[in-house]
């Protein structure tokens, strides 16, 4: 349908559009079936002596501990070549979105609980719960990162709504994000960053490059992530992550959701 | 030494090594200069480092766009040799580049400064004396000045305003009037073609994948015909249609979302709202087929790694019914606001010359009325079978660029939608062999912002020796800089939006 009146267009194309802002976290959108999401550990035993996971595993991500995988899912890649090495399915990956975590320790996946990402402490919650701005820095992002944070700025996410806004400035924000394995040639400019952000900061280390220094991990040109670097609140694994499991791993951060179910 | 044969090969054609005419310097450079002038474009010039002492071999290739060729040429040199920039500026960037990676000085360059302050490739003090004991600091260096009553200087970055990778911009200017741009990069060199000396290993393919995360498809699907011609591999044909598809997909969600972000840049918010998220359907409909909304772990030599079912097949097509619908209602309100036009006509010209001179490619070359497009030229994959045609615009602006944008936004649908009406059956994958020794390949994609190539040579034991991305933003940071020259500041934003260049693809 095109008028000839130009405000008529503007109009039609905003009836046509529609509304589609998702109702997260009260409903979650139907998911690819293929997300690679949360790797799970099915219950048949790995075969004597089989290694084919560690093998393919381009971040050595895997290691076996006492005949059983462990993935370190600050190194993962969430890339398909363990899943498909696997002779007897042990190791897959479900579209579970929900990953970030408080610490670096608590993100692995042997068979054990998964334990998600803890609230802000009430102190610092009362402060930022419902308004919280952040800074986002690339340090040596690829660019996926960058452009699945960006996304939850789109009326998709709308991360408005939350309070949680990106801010053009450090001198503004109360926080930084961090996407990329911190080269060396943008260290100090994310200190210098970091310290412009007036105390007390929040910290997120978003994707496998900022949480370990992914697919550059001991390059002499990278640091390995952020972490060496400055002290982070919330980590979020992927290569990028689903900007949905950054969504969730914010709203966490602020306590605005705390069930695992 | 003019004997010597030529190597003319085709896109993705393995050659052997010692086919590659190793020339004098001086012919060497008469070469270049004669192929350049008569029309073919440098595709690539870096050095090799044979190790243990010996000279630098100097690699170019030039693209005959015309005869959809490539001529291979090689030469050796030890400290310097003359440089090509004053006589061909679409070696500046390259040049800049080898001074800095090899420590070997392009005499008479007019403007040598490091690229991406790094230390030097080789075990000796680079062309500005640096020695290695500390690394370089990103942006110390020259850069262009003015003096003057009213005349100032501004300086951005590397940290931006926005969710946006780093880089440095220097502005000349007299008012809001812009004199001169100056672009310093290098924030994001992560040291990615150094890591790929002595592979292929278990993280190349990621790699690649990461060596411009927007364009994951584009550079994994150059490196795997690399690796594909090195192996002696054949590529099912359900595979080269579902890569031709994922290739489409990446094109059309990037230039969906440059478009909203153009229009925000202009402060028209309907546009920029639905383009951000009809965006995300294009990478949604990437994820329906592979789990990756950016097509992670989906390309790989031999193939690739998901198959796709009838029912998928039919879910791709209603969605991309719908995002056809949706994408024109957002995209043609920009061409009925005479405020947008406005802003995108008087914004950013960069004449067909300019561009010829300083060899761009992709979108920004097409958008100045030039038709330049590996589809077409070098076609590789389906586009050797099926065709799409190059889409191009005269005026060199602002305006040219995002329409540029929309008419590939409507080819790229149309194309997508009749492979699935035909793609053909069987397998997705073969296992591709070990790469032969001693053997060289150059592997070029059109990329959503134009021209990839990468240039493979591999050693005696068919490791690779010599590893070479020249991602589309490596030609064309140079095209913004002009584009900016008597723009307002104010503009910057814009100009720098139709462009969209990638900052980690050219860092590496």
């Amino acid at each position: 349908m095109i008028s000839e009146v130009p405000v008529l267009n503007v109009l039609l194309a905003r009836w046509h559009q529609g509304h589609r802002t998702i109702a997260y976290p009260k409903g979650t959108p139907v998911l690819p079936d293929r997300l690679r999401g949360r790797p799970v550990l099915g219950p048949s035993p790995c075969p004597a002596d089989c290694q084919a996971c560690v093998e393919v595993c381009p971040t050595d991500a895997i290691e076996l501990k006492n005949g059983r995988p462990r993935i370190d899912l600050n190194r993962c890649l969430f890339c398909p070549e363990c899943e498909r090495a696997c002779p007897k399915a042990t190791l897959r990956f479900t579209p579970e979105h929900r990953l970030a975590a408080s610490s670096r320790d608590a993100l692995v996946v042997d068979g054990g609980e998964y334990i998600l990402a803890k609230t802000l402490d009430r102190k610092i919650r009362r402060i930022y719960g419902r308004s919280l701005k952040l800074r986002q820095v690339s340090a040596g992002g690829c660019n996926a990162c960058e452009a699945d944070v960006n996304v939850l700025t789109t009326v998709v996410f709308d991360l408005g709504r939350f309070g949680i806004q990106f801010v053009a400035s450090p001198r503004h924000a109360d926080g930084l994000l961090i996407t990329g394995p911190v080269t060396e040639n943008m260290r100090l400019a994310l200190i210098k960053t970091y310290e412009a952000v007036p105390p007390p900061r929040v910290v997120i280390a978003v994707g496998a490059c900022a949480l370990s220094g992914g697919p550059f991990r001991d390059h002499p040109e990278v640091h390995n992530g952020a972490g060496g670097l400055l002290p982070i609140d919330l980590y979020i694994p992927g290569c990028p992550p689903h900007p949905l499991t950054i969504l969730d791993g914010m709203l966490r951060l602020l306590g605005r959701i705390e069930k695992d179910g | 030494m003019s004997t010597q044969k030529p190597l003319i090969l085709h896109n993705a054609q393995c050659s052997r090594r010692n086919d590659i005419p190793r020339l004098a310097l001086s012919e060497f450079r008469t070469r270049i200069l004669a192929g350049t002038t008569a029309g073919m474009r440098m595709a690539a010039l870096f050095g090799e480092g044979p190790g243990g002492g010996r000279p630098v071999i100097l690699h170019v290739l030039l693209a005959d766009d015309q005869a959809g060729s490539l001529e291979w040429l090689a030469t050796e040199v030890e400290g310097g040799y003359p440089s090509l920039t004053p006589d061909c500026a679409q070696a500046h960037w390259f040049e800049r580049e080898l001074a800095e990676q090899w420590a070997i000085k392009p005499e008479g360059h007019p403007w040598l400064k490091p690229l991406r302050f790094h230390r030097a490739y080789r075990d000796k003090p680079d062309v500005w004396g640096r020695k290695g004991e500390k690394p370089p600091e990103p942006s110390v260096a020259n850069f262009f000045g003015m003096e003057g009553r009213e005349a100032h200087e501004v300086a951005v970055g590397p940290v931006h305003a926005g969710i946006i990778e780093p880089g440095h911009f220097r502005f000349q200017c007299h008012g809001e009037q812009v004199f001169h741009l100056e672009i310093s990069l290098g924030y994001q060199h992560r040291g990615v073609e150094r890591a790929l000396i002595g592979g292929p290993g278990r993280r190349t393919l990621f790699l690649m994948e990461t060596a411009a995360g927007d364009t994951t498809i584009g550079h994994a699907t150059a490196y795997c015909q690399a690796a594909e011609a090195l192996s002696g591999c054949r590529v099912p044909a359900r595979a080269q249609v579902l890569r031709a598809i994922a290739l489409e997909l990446e094109r059309l969600a990037n230039h969906t979302g440059d478009l909203g972000a153009l229009a925000g840049d202009v402060g028209y918010l309907p546009t920029a709202s639905y383009c951000g998220r009809i965006r995300g359907d294009f990478l949604n409909m990437t994820a329906l087929l592979c789990g990756s909304r950016f097509g992670r772990g989906w390309i790989r030599p031999g193939g690739i790694s998901f198959n796709v079912d009838a029912d998928r097949v039919r879910q791709l097509e209603e969605r991309l019914i719908q995002a056809r619908r949706d994408v024109t209602s957002a995209v043609t309100l920009l061409w009925d606001t005479s405020s947008v036009r406005a802003r995108f006509e008087n914004a950013g010209v960069l004449p067909a010359a300019l561009c010829q001179q300083l060899g761009l490619v992709g979108v920004a070359a097409r958008a100045s009325g030039i038709e330049r497009d590996v589809r077409r030229e070098f076609p590789f994959g389906l586009y050797r079978f099926a065709q799409i045609p190059v889409s191009t615009y005269p005026t060199g602006n602002v305006y040219a660029r995002a329409y540029v944008r929309w008419l590939e936004i409507q080819r790229s649908l149309t194309f997508i939608q009749e492979q699935l009406r035909t793609i053909p059956a069987g397998s997705v994958e073969t296992r591709p062999g070990p790469f032969k020794p001693d053997a060289a390949v150059v592997s070029m994609t059109e990329g959503w912002r134009g021209e990839i190539c990468h240039v493979a040579i591999t050693d005696s034991q068919g490791r690779i020796a010599c590893y070479k991305i020249v991602d589309p933003s490596f030609h064309n940071w140079m095209g913004l800089a002009m584009a900016l020259r008597d723009q307002q500041i104010s503009d910057f934003p814009l100009c720098n939006k139709s462009f969209n260049l990638s900052y980690c693809g050219h860092d590496l």
